[in-house]
This record gives C-alpha cells, structure tokens and sequence, in this order.
C-alpha cells in the first residue's frame, strides 16, 4: 500500500506528536527552543513557583538582542532597566545550564539569525521562541512559530506545547525577478494579495520557481515576515542549497554523519502530489520595488505606483486607509517616490544577514548619506558583522556617511537606545510598519528591502533603487 | 494576581459591562508598546495598555471614558491582537481589568496567549459585531454575557452565536487552559518521543 502523499508541515508535525489531547489538540514535541530577554524572564518565574526545572536544558539556547545597545555594550549598561534584564537571562541561563550566546560569545545576534548561522536550525525540527519572527527558521524546512510567555513556561517545563495542527497553503512564484525586486518585496506582494490576516489559521509553503532560485538567506527573509500576512509559520522544502548552507556550521559539522542528517533533511520535503489545502499563485514578474505606506505590512505599493484613495479599496478597508493617511500624513493618491526620509534603518532578523548588507553596500558606494538623514546599519549577528568586515563593507558604509553598529534587533522595535524621535520618517529594512513601532509614539516606518534604504539614504527621500543602481543592478 | 497562577479554574462564561475598541488590524504594539516591556515582571503593565494611542487621543480613548470605566469585556474589530507575540499585550489588558474579548477576528498567538491566561476570545459574524459594538455604546451600562458552552453573547442587543475554537472551549470548560499541567501527564512518553528524533538524541 502506498502512503497518501504528506506535507513537510504534516511529516514534522506527525513525528513530533507526543499524543493527543482531550482538548483534541496535540502535545507537540518542540525540538529547539530559542529564547531572549524580553520574553523569558517571566516564564523562568513561573517555573520557579511550580518548583519544576527546565526538562531539556541541552535543546534550549539563549541570546540577548532586543535591548542590547549598538554602540556602547559595556557593563553595566547605561540603562538600568536593560542591565536587569540581561542580568536575569544570564542568571536563568546560569542555573539552568543552558546555552548563552552572550555579547562577548563571538556568536551574540538577533536570536533568528544566529539559530540558523549557527546551525541550530534544521531541516524537519520543531522549533519555538517567544517570538513572532520564529518563522524565519522556516526557510530550512523547520516547523518554526512564536508563542507567548506563558507557552515558554510550557515548553521550559514539558519541552511540548498544546496546540492545534495548521492548514497548510501553498503559495507559488512564478516567473522571474528583475533586477532591484528582493525577497523583501516578494513577501510585501505576498502580504499586500493575502492580507495581513489571510494567513490565520495555516502555515505557509513557499514554492515555486522564484522561491527555488532564491538562496537560503532569500528564504529567510521570505518567512520571516509570514507572520505579517497572518501565518504564524511559513517554510520552504529544503533543497541541496539547504544542504549546502548548513555544511560545517557549528551544531552541523561537516563529519562523518552529515551525509545521513543532508538525506534525512532532503527526504522532509513535501511528497510531489500533496494536496494543499489552498493554493495561491504569485507572479514575480509583475513584482517592482516596494514600500509601505501605511501602518501596517500590507499597506504597499511598487515604487511607482501612487498612494491608495480611501475610494480605490474595498468598504472594510476603507477606514483602517482613513487612519492610515491620517498617522502618516501622505496625500492620496500622490506618488511615494519623492516623500522625504530623516533617517534610514538597515538590519533586523529581516535583513540583517550578509547578503543584505552586500547589497546596501553596492548602493552605499554610489553616493554618501544626504545631509540631514540619520543612517544606521546593524548587522543581524557577530558573525555577519565579522564577515562583513572582513569584505570592507563597514568601511564602504562609514565612508558613505552610515554609522557602522553592533548586532542586535536595534530600531526594529527600539528597545534599545536606536529610536526615532518625533515625527521622523523612517526607510527600513525591517518588518513592521506599526504605529509607534520604531519607538516614537508618533514616528513613521516605511518598509523597504535594504538596497531601497541604502537609495533612499542617499537621495534623502524615496527613489526607486533601479534608477540608482541600475548597471549594479543588473551585475549582481 | 494573575489567573494563571490558578491551574484548575474552570471558564464557562464571562460576564461584565463593556468597552469598545474600534478599529480592525490593531496590533500588540499599540496595545504595549516595546519600551514598556524593560521589565523583567508583568505586574507593571496594566497602566500602559494602549498608552501611546490614549495619550494620542487625549482623553477621548474608550479607556479613558468614564462611562466604560468598569468595563471588563473589551469588544473589538477585526484581527485584533496581530504583529508580535509578546504576552505583554494580553497581560496588559488583563490587568487593566479586562477578563474576556470579542471580536470580528483575533490573530492566532495573541489568541493562544489569552486561552493560556483564561481569557476567553470569541468571534461574532461582521453585522452582529457592528450592533453589539453600537448598543455597548449607547447603552454601557449593560452587562454582556459570553456562554462559552453555549457559544453565545448574550446583550441588549439579543442573543449571538460567538465562535470559539473546539479544542480552546475544552481547554477554558475543563480548567486545563493553563497547560503545563496537562502537558506533564505525558510523562516518559516525551522523553520516548524525543528519544524517535535523530537531532534530539546525537549518537555519543
């Protein structure tokens, strides 16, 4: 007898079922918990109260990015309230005997770019971190999703979650890219098509030829943002580029097992004739440089396009566009090229990995920094920041006018001292244009790949990059 | 003191007066903003909840307006709670004094941080969500009734069918939202589990 064709997501969700509960929803066996600052503390609390230790201490692993400062990381850290939080983690990571990838580590950085880098991340693993952008780990082929505080006492405590199996939505790309459209504005057309709340209740697979020729860091810019559509968790087949990209890592030597762990990696992929719960198409050739507009992800338009009249959407979208333009204070219907920025942001678990910085800096190197604009750029991890330096690129941005930083999540969401301040507009290449989001209550975000950014630093405003850097463009 | 800290309370209904939120896609950033989370406890973010957005609307937020002032049913729009997972944002409502919501729609892990807290989230259809936000309103003083079992609300406004998940109705009816509890009777079947996992037993 044949087995009906699975699923990657039914393959990993089936052999980390522990059993099901009489709630009907399964006790999910998390192999890899990653945890951070911010939404840990609390659940090391509870599980002091419960007198319960951490049940797999050895498939926990820590790291400290969202307050961790991008300049001055020395200790005590200026700001108390950080300084805590810090201290906490070491101190739970200490009497738990857990993992630390501490500052001074070498291998300190944004907790989902290190997983991967560090080869934590595996093809067919559960994997769970406090976290929404926990997604990213997709791009291998994991099962990767955020939970909340109360579910990371669970997972410390049982390594398991309760939790109901997702539908899975197969999302194809099709065509090619042109020169200047990223990753980035792959998953923008994903988001602005589904809706922010389309993905509620799947988990999204990446397929297609676009996602196929997309490498593994492409990927992960991919998934990261499923959640901005509503997917908790997106991920793509693992391939040989998979294979290739976690070959030699630290917690995948490149020794006498690889060649079985690549063979049980490859054999997770979703059998050919699948059947998906829903299908979508996308197609990339129609996809331009994009940028949000508005206040939340799936407020983006193309580069050339105009801002949206309240008028041009549908009546149940029509207020959230009212409030929107209101925050914003953009004009409907005028173009977003040529709206002015004060400061531009390069990194987070987005596009905060080498390759992200590679292409900034082929547009850093065309110009310098208009004056007036703040541009920073924050390397993902120690290990991007080493490599990058190692290619020049940090002399590239300084030279341009960009401060040159220490890794960490920074003004993603400005935890940390990395803020905007008043009214500032804001080109970024991280995740979320929310209200607030970049630590002014009144600040704007406009959500761009890195290589926009690098553009709009330079020009002081909104450009589309291909103008910039066309001849680089179509080198790369 | 948090409900979590109770394991075995069994949720069948919410009852209480009622505050609205309008608005759809209103994220956990606007409900906690990040810089409030530099803190190692919970306890402090009850008077953060939406402080960005009632500073911004000085005075004129829902939970600035006196008349809602005990409201403990928050009545919200569309894919409520979307963006980060951080439980800052449930726990903010919750002790500001909110025990239940309901909604066009929540996004999936503020809704699994709420069933973790026991607070209920149930969904209404788009026309009984716009009357019920309307009577609450006109009329605050009402109290809502949410029928967990039942799946109803029960206003002013008459009787609706609330959706809730299956699997999270058994979690808050049976007492076992709180799941470390449940989880731990797995026992030696998670080791055994992890045991059948290659990555989770490397060879020696």
């Amino acid at each position: 007898m044949t087995d009906r064709p699975k699923s990657l997501f039914q393959k990993v969700w089936d052999a980390h079922s522990v059993c099901e509960l009489a709630s009907g929803q399964t006790q999910l066996l998390i192999g890899t918990h990653l945890i951070h600052e911010v939404t840990s503390p609390q659940a090391f609390a509870m599980l002091r109260e419960l007198s319960l230790p951490v049940r797999f201490p050895a498939r926990t692993f820590a790291t400290v990015d969202h307050i961790i400062p991008t300049d001055d990381r020395s200790r005590p850290l200026a700001d108390d309230l950080a300084e805590a939080m810090m201290s906490e983690l070491e101190q739970n990571c200490r009497e738990h005997d857990i993992q630390f990838f501490g500052p001074d580590s070498g291998a300190q950085g944004i907790v989902h770019v290190i997983g991967p880098e560090l080869g934590l991340t595996q093809p067919g693993m559960t994997i769970a971190c406090g976290d929404s952008h926990t997604s990213t780990h997709g791009a291998f082929g994991a099962i990767a999703f955020g939970i909340g505080t109360s579910q990371v006492r669970d997972l410390l405590a049982t390594q398991c979650l309760a939790i109901s199996p997702l539908q899975v939505r197969r999302i194809e790309v099709t065509g090619t890219l042109s020169p200047g459209v990223f990753a980035k504005d792959v998953i923008l057309a994903i988001i602005r098509k589904l809706g922010v709340n389309g993905g509620v209740g799947f988990a999204y697979e990446y397929a297609g030829p676009v996602i196929d020729a997309m490498t593994v860091e492409e990927r992960m810019t991919v998934c990261n943002m499923s959640i901005e559509g509503g997917a908790r968790c997106g991920y793509v087949n693992p391939d040989e580029k998979t294979v290739e990209y976690l070959r030699g890592r630290r917690y995948t030597p490149d020794d006498a097992d690889f060649p079985a762990k690549a063979a049980r990696w490859l054999a997770i992929a979703s059998d050919p004739d699948t059947v998906y719960d829903d299908v979508v198409q996308i197609d990339a050739n129609a996809i331009e440089p994009s940028i949000t507009w508005g206040i939340h992800p799936g407020h983006n338009i193309g580069v050339s396009e105009a801002i949206p009249t309240p008028n041009s959407v549908p009546d149940d979208e029509r207020a959230g566009v009212e409030e929107a333009l209101e925050y914003m204070d953009f004009v409907a219907g005028t173009s977003i090229a040529g709206t002015s920025i004060d400061v531009a942001f390069i990194g987070s678990c987005t596009n905060g990995r080498i390759s992200d910085l590679r292409e900034a800096a082929k547009i850093a190197q065309t110009g310098h920094v208009k004056a007036g604009v703040r541009a920073l750029v924050v390397p993902g991890s120690a290990a991007v920041r080493e490599q990058a330096e190692a290619e020049g690129l940090h002399e590239i941005f300084r030279s341009a006018g960009f401060e040159w930083r220490e890794p960490g999540c920074s003004m993603c969401l400005a935890m940390n001292p990395d803020k905007l301040r008043g009214r500032e507009v804001c080109a970024s290449s991280s995740n979320r244009n929310f209200k607030g989001r970049q630590g002014s209550p009144s600040g704007r975000t406009l959500l761009m790949s890195p290589a926009m950014v690098a553009a709009a630093a330079i020009a002081g405003e909104v450009v589309d990059v291909r103008k910039i850097g066309g001849d680089i463009l179509e080198s790369s | 003191m948090s409900r979590a800290e109770n394991a075995l309370v069994r949720i069948e209904t919410a009852e209480g007066k009622a505050s609205v939120v309008r608005g759809d896609d209103i994220d956990t950033d606007r409900i906690i903003p990040a810089r409030f989370m530099k803190a190692v406890t919970f306890d402090d973010m009850g008077r953060h909840a939406f402080e960005d957005a009632r500073k911004a609307a000085k005075g004129k937020h829902p939970l600035d307006d006196e008349r809602f002032s005990d409201a403990e049913i928050l009545v919200v729009g569309r894919n409520f709670g979307c963006g980060s997972s951080r439980e800052h944002a449930p726990q903010a409502l919750m002790r500001f004094g909110f025990k239940a919501f309901i909604g066009g729609s929540f996004a999936e892990i503020f809704a699994g941080n709420c069933t973790s807290l026991g607070l209920p989230c149930v969904t209404l259809s788009v026309p009984d969500l716009a009357k019920l936000m309307d009577a609450v309103e006109l009329d605050p003083s009402q109290t809502l009734h949410i029928d967990i079992r039942a799946r109803t609300v029960t206003s002013r406004a008459g009787e609706m069918q609330a959706g809730i998940p299956d699997g999270v109705r058994y979690q808050l009816l049976e007492g076992s939202w709180n799941a470390t509890r449940v989880l731990l009777e797995a026992g030696a079947a998670i080791e055994a589990k992890a045991a059948s996992l290659p990555y989770m037993s490397p060879p020696a």
